[in-house]
């Protein structure tokens, strides 16, 4: 009886091994080959590492793979941070060829860890302007925006009150419960605007967020709450008109007849972020690697990345969308921090943050 | 004896086998970095984490506002539970089916339906909630209290009302009845639901940042800002392992809390019945809960219908094309069929493994050693409720790349992922049910000759059928809201719904955002319809007493 029992059982075990194992599901093992190549052949594929902001115009990347003859696989999650971090936790044994994304807040951890490779690549007219002080030769600048914060004109018109202009002026009471913002622990923008401040105040930047929260500052978790939510100009019924956001964000703002912008960024507020591609260390097909960074600088992806990506070009002579070259007015002269110096800090300064913040 | 161990031994093997690879060894490995510094083994500093006070702050917070959640989850479904599974009410089946729906929506999305609701500018603004403990509370029981419903309705629906109408006719008032015939009936079914519900609250992530306006962190939150922000990842492990030992705390209380002297349950199938004037009360409560879902759905669904100042379909209309200025890689009608494929797979894989785990722990124990093997299983397999997707995601990458292992490209890992989530749920539903059935009814259906499997068809089929059912619908429903763990794992060419979603809302464009609420409002229809129709699957028991 008992035999029978365990037989019953061992079968049935077997049964569900058995489909577990093997590929009778929905999703299917269909291509299975391209992440795979044997060694000793050529490979076949180049493999891109980078954050979920990432998308080029699908035309763009067919023309990329008939070009090169390779099959480009895009693996993208998270921000920045968590695309550097990625990388740095997958350093003997990488998830790719090449990472796009670390920016310069995030730069000198990556370099630090020894991520990346020399990449041998020549930077295009306009893009050395970018290039880190420390590891020119293994990040690639590709594209810049700044931070800043954005002001809804009409709210400040109908109300015969002057927009803010200066970080100093947010601390003015009659901008009281006005200002909006992601935090710096949660979001890559509100990291940025906190580097603002540090840059602008040097150590007396805690002294700065405790006036501006006592001033009615209101922090949310992501850049979408803050915007659609709180910001007056977001599409919802927000009623905060000041909001930090990139200085990209008058383009998307158009009024109805579409001849101006309800919204203007803050030029004293900006903080300039850069984003990096880079050859990944120990990647499977470096030469491939080559290839997509140089087509990352190539005249037509650099013209995409703004209706892509909402971020600027860094290669001289690339022109902008109509609506961008009106309305989205780069900062002359942005604050900057070094990479070393976020790198070493960041951990206290979010600290500290977190402490004053929350109080 | 020997063949006894050896069959537990068996049926143990496969599910332990998957969450060994998928689980234990992702989470160890992460684990591990932080213990090991430079090479050697540093605990000292991973005790000293634990020591700051901020640690201790952020442990607090956990456990109260996960206990509230729970707390008032239970408050807010249990009348309901009553209400939709043992009243004849006028499309039960469809609001059951509705209010399932929060459990599956993102909390991105449903944040910001939260904040336009309770933020300053919203119709709810005067109360002040926005940022508050209140509001992430609110929102724990928005996501939560389904889950008591489904589990213990489920329960509830088979529990013979006899003994209930014997007190009655005794004189007992309704409420000790409920108190002394019901509630007691109902305990494990409760234990397991309270449990699972406090699992999710103190691992819920999206809710606790969005609605908590910063203000506070749950270990959760913390170990996502350690390990992706900070990289800190002796911190993070300091704070993972806290986690899980907070977690077998609450699973060994909770065993005890379910143990009773005798689980068996006469089962029946008693038909719902009419509503009495004395039911005013449920009924209300039960109303309470529903507009309170409803509430924050339908701010999502006018949003959705909103272009510009104007009503329209332009958000709908725009769901087989990728956004504005190519938000997204593919269309999200086609991270649609994505969702539902992997949300099949998701569920037999949940479903089988479930079922074994549960034939496992349900079986009568012979000496008190056998009982403990039993029930440590049965707890071990509610871990992965109870662990950062954060860890568990980086955990993949790191340790699954080499050899036999080399799965981490692999388009299967999604839906095994999302069958860890759904599996603790399936279990809980079920094992109450196999649990109740008495031992001697399969010794006499063997006594007459029955086969082992003929004997399981006719005496355990029967009873497991609905509770399968409902749990069933209950994984599908986990695998297509599903975010933490998918938004690591998941391809860029194959995005699953809410990894769509999260990637509408975060890029600039009033379309964008549109699309993302209606994106949103048809992630929540299909969950319904599936719901649904999977309970419309029910048919007439057979053999059933």
């Amino acid at each position: 009886m008992r035999s029978v029992h365990v037989r019953a059982r061992a079968g049935a075990v077997a049964a569900i091994t058995l489909a577990l194992t093997t590929s009778c599901t929905l999703v299917g093992n269909d291509d299975e080959a391209r992440t795979a190549d044997a060694p000793g052949e050529t490979p076949s594929s180049v493999v891109l590492v980078t954050h979920e902001s990432f998308a080029l115009p699908d035309k763009l990347l067919r023309r990329f793979e008939s070009d090169t003859g390779l099959t480009l696989d895009v693996r993208s999650s998270g921000d920045a941070g968590t695309v550097t971090n990625k990388l740095v936790l997958t350093k003997d044994d990488p998830t790719g060829d090449v990472a796009y994304g670390v920016d310069n807040t995030f730069a000198s951890r990556a370099l630090d860890a020894g991520v990346f490779a020399d990449s041998g690549v020549d930077l295009p007219a306009g893009a050395d302007a970018y290039a880190l002080e420390d590891g020119t030769d293994r990040l690639v600048p590709v594209d810049t925006g700044s931070v800043c914060v954005n002001v809804d004109t009409g709210w400040f018109d109908q109300r015969d009150l002057d927009p803010p202009q200066t970080l100093d002026d947010l601390l003015d009471p009659a901008y009281r419960d006005l200002f909006v913002t992601p935090g710096a622990a949660t979001s890559s923008p509100g990291m940025a605007f906190l580097l603002s401040t540090i840059a602008e105040y040097g150590d007396a930047w805690p002294d700065y967020w405790s006036a501006l929260m006592a001033n009615g500052a209101k922090l949310t978790s992501g850049w979408s709450d803050a915007y659609y939510v709180d910001f007056t100009q977001g599409g919802g019924d927000g009623d905060r008109p000041l909001v930090v956001s990139y200085d990209s964000s008058p383009a998307f703002t158009l009024a109805d007849d579409k001849a101006s912008s309800t919204t203007e960024a803050l030029l004293d507020t900006c903080y300039r972020q850069v984003e990096y591609a880079g050859v990944l260390e120990g990647a499977a097909n470096p030469e491939g690697a080559r290839q997509l960074i140089d087509f990352l600088l190539s005249p037509e992806v650099q013209a995409a990345l703004p209706e892509s990506m909402y971020v600027f070009p860094v290669v001289d002579g690339v022109a902008l969308p109509p609506d961008w070259a009106r309305f989205a007015v780069q900062p002359d002269d942005a604050y900057e921090v070094a990479a070393a110096d976020i790198t070493d800090n960041r951990e206290d300064w979010l600290t500290t943050w977190s402490d004053v913040t929350s109080r | 004896m020997v063949r006894r161990h050896l069959t537990l031994a068996g049926l143990a093997l496969g599910p332990l086998l998957v969450l060994g690879v998928f689980f234990v060894v992702p989470v160890a490995g992460m684990v591990s970095r932080g213990f090991v510094v430079d090479g050697s083994l540093d605990v000292g500093g991973v005790l000293e984490v634990l020591a700051r006070p901020r640690v201790h702050r952020v442990l607090w917070f956990t456990l109260w506002s996960a206990a509230a959640g729970t707390a008032a989850s239970l408050l807010l479904g249990l009348p309901a539970a009553y209400a939709l599974h043992r009243l004849d009410l006028p499309l039960r089946r469809s609001v059951r089916a509705l209010l399932l729906v929060p459990f599956v929506l993102p909390t991105v999305v449903v944040g910001v339906a939260f904040r336009q609701l309770l933020g300053e500018a919203g119709p709810l603004g005067f109360l002040g909630l926005d940022g508050t403990p209140a509001a992430i509370v609110l929102g724990l029981t928005f996501f939560n209290a389904s889950v008591v419903i489904r589990a213990v309705g489920a329960a509830w629906e088979g529990l013979d009302p006899r003994p209930g109408e014997a007190a009655a006719a005794l004189g007992a008032t309704p409420l000790q009845v409920l108190l002394t015939v019901t509630l007691p009936a109902l305990r494990p079914a409760l234990v397991s639901a309270a449990t699972v519900v406090f699992l999710f609250c103190a691992t819920a992530f999206g809710v606790v940042l969005t609605l908590g306006g910063l203000r506070y962190s749950t270990i959760e939150t913390e170990i996502y800002l350690l390990t992706t922000n900070l990289l800190d990842l002796q911190a993070a492990a300091a704070l993972s392992v806290l986690q899980l030992v907070v977690i077998v705390v609450l699973l060994v209380l909770a065993q005890r809390l379910r143990a009773t002297a005798d689980p068996t349950v006469q089962r029946v199938q008693p038909r719902p019945r009419r509503p009495r004037r004395s039911d005013a009360g449920v009924l209300a409560a039960t109303g309470l809960l529903l507009a309170f879902v409803l509430a924050p759905l339908l701010t999502l669904l006018a949003g959705s219908l909103r272009a510009g100042d104007a009503w329209s379909l332009a958000n709908y209309r725009a769901l087989d094309t990728t956004g504005e200025n190519q938000a997204l890689l593919v269309p999200v009608t086609e991270a649609l069929l994505n969702s539902l494929r992997t949300a099949v797979d998701a569920t037999w894989m949940a479903l089988s493994v479930g079922l074994l785990i549960t034939v496992v722990v349900t079986r009568r124990s012979q000496t008190a050693a056998e009982r403990r093997v039993r029930a440590g299983l049965d707890a071990v397999f509610m871990l992965p409720l109870g662990v950062s997707a954060v860890t568990l995601g980086f955990g993949l990458l790191v340790t699954l790349h080499s050899g036999v292992l080399d799965l981490r490209d692999s388009p299967l890992l999604v839906p095994i992922a999302q069958a860890l989530v759904a599996l603790p749920l399936v279990v809980r539903t079920l094992v109450p049910v196999l649990a109740g059935i008495d031992d001697r009814q399969r010794q006499a259906a063997a006594s007459l000759g029955a086969s082992p499997l003929r004997a399981m068809l006719t005496v355990d089929l029967p009873a497991v059928r609905r509770p399968l059912l409902a749990a069933a619908g209950f994984a599908f429903a986990v695998s297509l809201g599903e975010f933490g763990a998918t938004s690591f794992l998941a391809r860029d060419d194959r995005p699953t719904l809410p990894v769509v979603i999260f990637r509408l809302v975060g890029h600039p464009g009033e379309l964008n955002y549109g699309m993302a609420l209606a994106a949103s409002v048809v992630l929540a229809a299909t969950t319904a319809v599936v719901v649904l129709a999977v309970e419309r699957l029910r048919v007439p028991s057979v053999g059933a007493s």
